[in-house]
């Protein structure tokens, strides 16, 4: 391992100041603000971040170096022209407080993903503001909230979510203050109407659901779901983290739902970075649009006195929703974010469809793949789908149990996922959703091509074909070996101790 | 093959329900769902005196896995919690019916447990 602290830069100083310009006896501090000690920041020279940094980008593992099915998270192909566009002098470098006639490029990019958005998910009105999926669940959550509480309904307390859901629906609806009511699912996984009937009435604030769900199955009974909420007065909140599986096929809107939020940096190819940057845009109807964060992008017909001239006739400019909940975030979010989405949808534009078309298609392959071996590698396959009997077709991702090989072998989901470090993947997602034992969730994206995903289905098999040694002890050959998970949560270490302290 | 000893209850949510000679109910959760849960490593303990509705929740297991709520399968205070879990949770996966024990009520209403599962019930219901 190496860390910053090792590095002694040059004579024993990373850094080299001017003299100070008052000789330091002349200069007066109240004791008590006199540093005794000085602070131990790392020493290393400008070379030596460089090296280290570097060093340490040649151990990581993303998309960039390999396939990584991260089922759930969408880890797509980031094309590079995104950043070509985002660096652009005239959005790089605009500074938010600049003209509104400075800044009309920009604005114009912004009113059109707001539109681009509302399009592809069927609601009327979109903000860019928050910066996270979760942020977005929390900032419509929020606007549901004032919508009921502008109606008169301030009892509605509880939000409903399936017990598949992703954990950040009950987290945002709880940072709202809701009570969250989980409904169980059918044996299948889908969605139990039954189970929703018997919880919704009218303190039933809304229900929060993604769709496909997380298991990679389309809820064909969503627009009932959405009834039965609807009909006690709920209100429907769509959490787009799937959204890759249906662009340009259906729209949540049409689903019945009132509310989304869009992860742009899953399905719309923004990187994702290691907490941020992200964005997390959301839509709404019209009834919700008033309470939206502020500003929103509008336009009007371009006047003689306005100054820029744009190829089109419109002047863009930021309104205040009437009834704001207020900011999520500063300025317009994470604006580099929108701008790198919305140079990857252009080079799709009324095309978007195939990129989901893609996405599916790959995932039913690889499901397809995984789930039949051939014969004379492998005679009985120990994994299951998890989906039931009757799902035939997964959407973009899908989620198989190793239970049978776990109630064989002792050898476990996380054993496989770590046998798959070994293979030189990154490992699936494992563990979730909570609904399917020993789940390991797989998704390919629209990024790879048949010859990846024939390749990660043989390394599959053959990490299935180990035995339990082997896998127990995997990884062996990356930089980092099995890591104790037991004994890294329950002895958090969260400061650099060195030695002599 | 999981642990399932007589003479305690036992809920579809997995918990144990022990009822002691002085009167007092001990709870826990069951070797089928440590073995589920994986290794622990948090035990959210409710405080000594809070009082707990039926089908509460008044604890949360966390694994490595996942974070778990844990049910009250009846009306009652919180007599005792067993402190152990604080610095070593991994007693629930080492000893779930012994030193891995969560808390102890009073109970309200002791016909409350006739509605709870036997040994017998609980095992067919797992093996479902």
């Amino acid at each position: 391992m190496s860390n910053v602290f090792e590095f002694e830069g040059i004579d024993g100083m990373g850094y080299s100041q001017p003299d100070l310009l008052i000789e330091k006896s002349k200069i007066k501090l109240p004791s008590d603000l006199v540093r005794k000690e000085l602070p131990r920041l790392p020493l290393l020279s400008e070379p030596e971040v460089v090296r280290h940094y570097t060093w340490l980008s040649t151990r990581n593992f993303g998309i960039d170096t390999g396939f990584y099915p991260l089922g759930s998270c969408t880890m797509k192909h980031n094309p590079r022209v995104n950043e070509v566009i985002a660096a652009l002098p005239g959005i790089a470098e605009l500074h938010p407080l600049q003209n509104e006639s400075h800044q009309q490029g920009l604005l114009s990019i912004m009113f059109e993903m707001q539109e681009m958005l509302g399009i592809c998910a069927g609601m009327d009105t979109v903000s860019l503001q928050p910066v996270a999926g979760a942020q977005g669940e929390f900032t419509a959550i929020r606007c549901i909230q004032e919508y009921h509480k502008s109606i008169g309904e301030t009892h509605r307390n509880k939000v409903i979510v399936p017990d598949s859901a992703h954990g950040t629906n009950p987290a945002s609806a709880a940072m709202c203050g809701y009570e969250i009511i989980e409904i169980p699912s059918r044996e299948d996984g889908l969605l139990d109407l039954d189970a929703l009937k018997s919880v919704v009435g009218d303190d039933t604030a809304a229900m929060m659901i993604t769709n496909p769900n997380t298991l990679g199955i389309f809820e064909p009974e969503i627009s009932k779901a959405a009834e039965i909420v609807h009909s006690a007065g709920g209100q429907m909140y769509y959490d787009g983290a799937n959204f890759n599986a249906i662009l340009g096929k259906t729209t949540p809107g049409l689903m019945g739902f009132d509310a989304v939020h869009y992860n742009l940096h899953k399905t719309f190819s923004q990187p994702h970075g290691g907490g941020g940057p992200g964005s997390g845009p959301i839509g709404v109807k019209s009834h919700l649009a008033p309470f939206l964060p502020t500003p929103l992008v509008t336009r009007r017909k371009r006047k003689e006195s306005d100054k820029v001239v744009l190829d089109d006739d419109w002047w863009y400019m930021l309104i205040e929703p009437s009834k704001s909940i207020g900011k999520v975030q500063q300025w317009m979010g994470n604006v580099g974010a929108v701008v790198r989405s919305w140079a990857f949808y252009r080079r799709y534009g009324f095309q978007l469809e195939k990129m989901s078309e893609h996405a599916v298609l790959n995932a039913n392959y690889l499901r397809h793949k995984i789930m039949n071996p051939d014969v004379n590698t492998l005679d009985t396959i120990p994994i299951m789908p998890s989906e039931g009997s009757e799902a035939k077709f997964c959407k973009h991702e899908f989620t198989i149990s190793a239970l049978p090989l776990k109630e064989q072998s002792g050898i476990t989901a996380m054993d496989i996922a770590k046998g798959l470090l070994d293979k030189g993947y990154m490992a699936p997602t494992v563990y979730f959703p909570l609904v399917v034992p020993e789940c390991l969730m797989i998704e390919p994206t629209e990024t790879e091509s048949k010859k990846t995903l024939d390749t990660f289905a043989t390394k599959f098999h053959e990490v299935l074909a180990e035995d339990y040694e082997t896998l127990h002890k995997a990884p062996i050959t990356t930089h980092v070996g099995r890591v104790n998970e037991v004994q890294a949560a329950r002895n958090l270490v969260l400061k650099y101790e060195f030695e002599d302290q | 093959m999981s642990e399932i000893p007589e003479g305690l209850f036992y809920t579809a949510e997995h918990e144990w329900v022990r009822v002691e000679n002085d009167g007092s109910v001990t709870v826990g959760i069951t070797d089928h769902a440590q073995n589920a849960l994986t290794d622990i490593v948090y035990v959210e303990l409710p405080e000594e005196g809070e009082h707990f509705e039926n089908h509460d929740e008044f604890t949360i297991v966390e694994s490595v896995k996942s974070a778990s709520p844990v049910f009250l399968p009846f009306a009652g205070s919180v007599i005792s919690i067993n402190l152990e879990l604080e610095d070593t949770p991994e007693l629930i996966n080492k000893s779930p019916y012994g030193e891995g024990w969560i808390a102890k009520f009073t109970i309200n209403d002791p016909d409350e447990l006739n509605s709870l599962m036997s040994a017998a019930d609980y095992k067919s219901h797992i093996d479902e």
